[in-house]
């Protein structure tokens, strides 16, 4: 018997409101929700629903305007700065639209930035070898394609072994094919790694692939769809 | 609506619009605070003779009498003609050991004089019918604390006399007052007093006569014509040689200081000027890259080349502008206080500031024009290329394995380091513009310290390697029964050396200096001849020894025959061989055999004065002694003149070098600054994702100022070289004929430099750290490289 799934994230009516000039814009109105250890989610939301803004806060890249974020029952909400990039530095693991590598350093570089400062990190080689990347350690980012990119970006972001991994839009610029290796990619570390990992989408066809289907509209929850089966990310097509 | 996003612009990067206003700035400010300087003093000087009526040519008689005034006064040429007594006297100081010297000068009875008039600064002239009544010369009443009222007393022809003090007065003659035979000036042991004409005619037997004429020329007289007839005119009197202000003592050293000030005001400001140039262009250039996109958008929407070129170009000029305008404020601020130090170091009895309209507006154009000039590369640059390529990011940095991975020290680099380290070898163009930017203002650093160094070093250098005494004793006249030994039978007296020193003109085909050929012993010590090398140099038995300024100056190399003028006893005209040239760093001198000068003069071998060393406990008894020694007339003590010298100095040249050294810290902080900001706004993405990646603050700008730390660390030993490239060029300017500077740079020079470089590098790296703070994690996520 399992124990009782522990909750990784617990988020208690965040708020976010952008001041800008006279007009506030808010980006999230009392949101709240629970993420179990080892979930994958899949965000969805038309463009302007909060579903950056969310991601952004759970992986303490800002702060709210107001309510509170629990990680494993601490307060994410009452870190000072120094205690936040701490947090993102032990078990945070990011993936961009547009990959951010470091473009002065090679593919084992850029993993080895990470895993120099973390606890207990795997090798650079064997995280590139978990994305399939194990041939192309050497290669400069210029050197690769998007999608290549996007896989150095993803084994950077597991080689220290976080408790989660936020991905915003990982294939919103890969092809089809391409975006599935780094699903996949996403995938195996979640199976392999029981890595809590939220990803935000445009593409409904990746929703299959979650535990969870969360929808945002404006700002709030819309609707959440749970998935008794997860799809293996080869099988999907969009 | 383009004039708004350059106020925004200005707004969001003041930091480096107000680093690139100072480096603007510091280089106009240094041109207009020297330049400034410059003028004011030279107008200030110049109307101070002429109200004053300073005389154009001096002539020294024995005994002339008083009717050949009119015989001058008609000759053409002369405007006005003075006659006066001038004798040298010595004074008994309180509680100093050694004797101090005075020059009385006599002043007409009842009258101004006609020319060197004075300027009463306490007290009154001296009245009619009281012979003890003396002025003093301000330098030395100050020196000593003497005031209207004090009483001091003299050896006046033999005679001790106790005189009043009844003023104190500033004369155009004798802005420097400096004794005869020294080279550097000394107001606490030697003090100029005006006495009235009876008093001293009395005194020294010269009743209806006078032993010096000073005159004043018309505007179209030919001095070298006056100069002629006045020594034709003189010589059965005992004339030793009529000269014009060119060789008058006070105003040579006048003329000297202004030259190096003039020298430092042309040579370092250029630099200044042009250094600024050159960190504007990066600058700008850099700035205008990064405005790429920007400058893309613009074109896009359909904004001309001309439009958006005109748009930076404005950018560039405000910036530009600002700078200027800061170094002109300060630049005048500080040339007015500049101005009114070295006033006052010469006590000119008033001040003239007028800094020169056109060296603002030279100094601002020049400014002006380098930065538009640099601008109008990068933004033609940038103007040129098509909008869609410009607004993509400028072609994505290619790193290459085996670009940075061959240094070695790759592997022992952490990840972060080897961003440094590639950042930098990627962009060689860029990062080798910024290391040479900071080793100019090292260099700038080095030579400015270099100044100071190579001041006390030409001292140093004169007075403890070439001329080595203690005392020099001079004799009312050469004296062919002194020799050494007699001089060493005084208290205290360790060596003694004779020497002999002869007026002469010397003379190499159309050129001619007057000086004094000093000779010596083939055993001398304490005066030596050195060569350039700091070799000893043979004092041949026959032929002269010139200084090498000398030599210069005559065009004479070793092996030329010169001819020679004795301007003393029954004058020949004799030719003599130059067999070596030395070297000295103050004055001009020329040394021969004392024999050989004795028979060259048709004289038994003689002696005028001289050199001792002297044990400093005995002072006391030595100079007790000397008092009662008639046939001694003066003792001069050079290690003490020489501190108060230096102390001087310390007052004007080093005061402006000082502020040379703040504004070569601002260019510093200026380049590493803007390096840093432009760094940081190439770098941002890059540094805002490792903050992303859970980097602490801290290791971010680590990243940030590892790289400048890097160009600073290679940057200071290449400006220590440039820094000396830069010192020998000033040296090369600096010679003239009373000071040549050695180039001799102190370590500590290098140390200074390296430690404000690095300062300044520090400075600006905390400053630029703090914006590592505001990075904006979020919004680098959102967008595309
Ligand atoms: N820095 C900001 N300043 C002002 N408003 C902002 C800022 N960032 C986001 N917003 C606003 O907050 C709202 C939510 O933005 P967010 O980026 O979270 O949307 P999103 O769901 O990720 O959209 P997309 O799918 O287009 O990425 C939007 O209306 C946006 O305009
Ligand atoms: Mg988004």
């Amino acid at each position: 018997m399992d124990p009782a799934p522990r909750s990784a994230f617990r988020v208690e009516s965040l708020t976010k409101v952008y001041q800008t000039g006279e007009t506030q814009v808010h980006a999230l109105r009392g949101l709240t929700m629970d993420v179990e250890d080892g979930e994958m989610i899949v965000l969805l939301g038309p463009s302007g629903s909060g579903k950056s803004t969310l991601v952004n806060i759970l992986g303490a890249l800002d702060h709210p305007t107001s309510g509170k974020v629990f990680f494993h029952d601490q307060e994410l909400t009452a870190f000072n700065d120094g205690a936040l990039t701490a947090f993102r530095r032990e078990n945070v693991g990011f993936i961009f639209q547009f990959y951010n590598l470091m473009p002065s350093l090679t593919a084992r570089e850029n993993v080895a930035l990470v895993t120099e400062i973390a606890d207990d990190p795997m090798e650079a080689e064997e995280a590139l070898a978990l994305v399939g990347l194990g041939d192309r350690i050497d290669h400069f980012p210029s050197q690769l394609s998007g999608g290549e990119q996007q896989r150095v970006a993803v084994a950077r972001a597991v080689a220290k072994r976080p408790g989660v991994l936020l991905c915003d839009e990982p294939t919103g610029a890969l092809d089809s094919a391409t975006g599935i290796q780094v699903l996949e990619a996403l995938e195996t570390v979640n199976h392999e790694l029981g890595t809590t990992t939220i990803v935000i989408t445009h593409n409904a066809g990746i929703a299959d692939m979650a535990d969870r289907v969360i929808s945002l509209a404006d700002g709030e929850i819309s609707h959440i769809k749970v998935n008794e089966t997860r799809k293996p990310a080869r099988e999907l097509s969009w | 609506m383009l004039d708004r996003k350059l106020r925004r612009d200005l707004i969001r990067i003041w930091g480096q619009v107000i680093a690139i206003g100072f480096v603007i700035a510091a280089g106009v400010a240094v041109v207009v605070l020297s330049m400034g300087t410059l003028t004011s003093l030279r107008d200030t000087r110049d109307a101070y003779y002429e109200r004053y009526r300073f005389a154009d040519v001096f002539a020294y008689a024995r005994r002339a009498p008083e009717r050949l005034v009119a015989v001058m006064e008609d000759m053409p040429g002369v405007a006005r003609v003075d006659t006066r007594i001038v004798e040298d006297i010595i004074l008994e100081m309180p509680g100093m050991v050694e004797p101090a010297r005075g020059r009385m000068i006599s002043l007409p009875e009842g009258r101004e004089p006609e020319l060197n008039r004075l300027y009463v600064r306490s007290g009154r002239l001296v009245e009619l019918g009281r012979p003890d009544e003396v002025v003093l010369n301000v330098g030395f009443a100050e020196a000593n604390n003497l005031h209207p009222g004090d009483e001091i007393v003299a050896n006046v022809n033999g005679r001790r006399r106790t005189l009043q003090v009844v003023g104190t007065a500033l004369s155009p003659e004798f802005i420097y007052a400096i004794a005869p035979g020294e080279f550097i000036p000394d107001n606490r042991r030697y003090g100029v007093m005006w006495m009235g004409r009876e008093a001293l005619e009395a005194a020294f037997d010269l009743d209806g006569a006078f032993n010096e004429v000073t005159l004043s020329l018309t505007r179209t007289a030919i001095e070298a014509d006056v100069i002629d007839r006045v020594d034709d005119l003189l010589e059965p009197y005992g004339g030793v040689g009529a000269y014009g202000r060119e060789d008058q003592q006070s105003d040579a050293y006048v003329r000297s200081e202004f030259e190096q000030l003039a020298t430092l005001t042309t040579i370092v400001p250029p630099i200044f000027l042009a250094v600024a140039a050159f960190l504007l262009n990066i600058v700008i250039s850099r700035l205008i890259d990064t405005e790429r996109e920007q400058i893309g958008l613009l074109k896009a929407f359909g904004y001309s080349d001309l439009a958006v070129g005109w748009h930076y170009m404005k950018f560039v000029l405000a910036i530009a502008c600002f700078g200027v305008f800061m170094g002109w404020v300060f630049g005048a601020w500080l040339g007015r206080g500049m101005t009114g130090a070295y006033a006052e170091y010469f006590q000119f009895p008033f001040l003239l500031y007028r800094p020169d309209l056109s060296t603002f507006i030279g100094s601002g154009a020049l400014s002006l024009a380098i930065a538009v000039a640099g601008a109008w590369f990068a933004v033609r640059r940038a103007v040129q290329i098509a909008p869609a390529i410009a607004m993509q990011p400028p072609a994505p940095p290619t790193y290459h394995k085996n670009l940075g991975n061959r240094l070695a020290v790759m592997n022992w680099l952490g990840a972060p380091s080897r961003m440094i380290v590639r950042h930098v070898v990627r962009w060689p163009v860029r990062a080798g513009l910024t290391v040479v930017g900071i080793s100019f203002s090292g260099a700038l650093l080095v030579s400015s310290f270099f100044f100071l160094d190579a001041i006390d070093e030409m001292l140093e250098l004169f007075f403890f390697a070439n001329q080595r005494q203690d005392i020099t004793v001079v004799f009312p006249n050469p004296r062919a029964d002194i020799i050494a030994e007699d001089l060493m039978n005084l208290p205290g007296v360790e060596r003694a050396e004779v020497f002999r020193i002869v007026p002469v003109k010397l003379r190499h085909g159309h050129l001619e200096e007057p000086v004094g050929i000093t000779g010596i012993d083939q055993t001398a010590d304490l005066t030596r001849l050195l060569s350039a090398e700091g070799r000893p140099v043979e004092l041949p038995p026959d032929g002269l020894v010139l200084t090498e300024q000398l030599a210069t100056m005559l065009e004479v190399t070793t092996g030329d025959w010169v001819e020679m003028e004795v301007m003393e006893g029954r004058r020949p005209h004799v030719t003599a061989p130059v067999n070596a040239i030395s070297q000295e760093w103050v004055g001009l001198s020329a040394y021969m055999d004392r024999l050989a000068l004795s028979r060259l003069m048709g004289e038994a071998p003689a002696a005028s004065g001289g050199y001792l060393s002297v044990d400093a406990n005995q002072l006391q008894a030595f100079f007790d002694r000397v008092k009662e020694v008639p046939s001694v007339q003066a003792v001069t003590m050079r290690g003490a003149a020489l501190e108060e010298f230096e102390e001087i100095m310390d007052e004007t040249m080093v005061s402006m070098v000082m502020f040379y050294i703040l504004f070569a810290s601002l260019i510093a902080i200026g380049v590493v600054y803007n390096s840093a900001r432009i760094s940081l706004s190439e770098r941002g993405r890059e540094l805002a994702s490792m903050r992303v990646l859970g980097f602490t603050k801290g290791e971010v700008a680590g990243v940030l100022l590892g790289e400048l730390a890097l160009m600073t660390f290679i940057a200071l030993p290449l400006g220590c070289f440039f820094g000396f490239l830069l010192a020998s060029y000033m040296v090369h300017q600096f010679s003239n004929e009373l000071f040549r500077l050695p180039l001799i740079i102190y370590p500590s020079t290098y140390g200074r430099s390296i430690i404000v470089v690095s300062l300044s590098a520090v400075i600006t790296g905390f400053l630029v750290a703090r914006r590592v703070n505001n990075l904006d994690l979020v919004a680098v996520l959102k967008t595309r490289e």
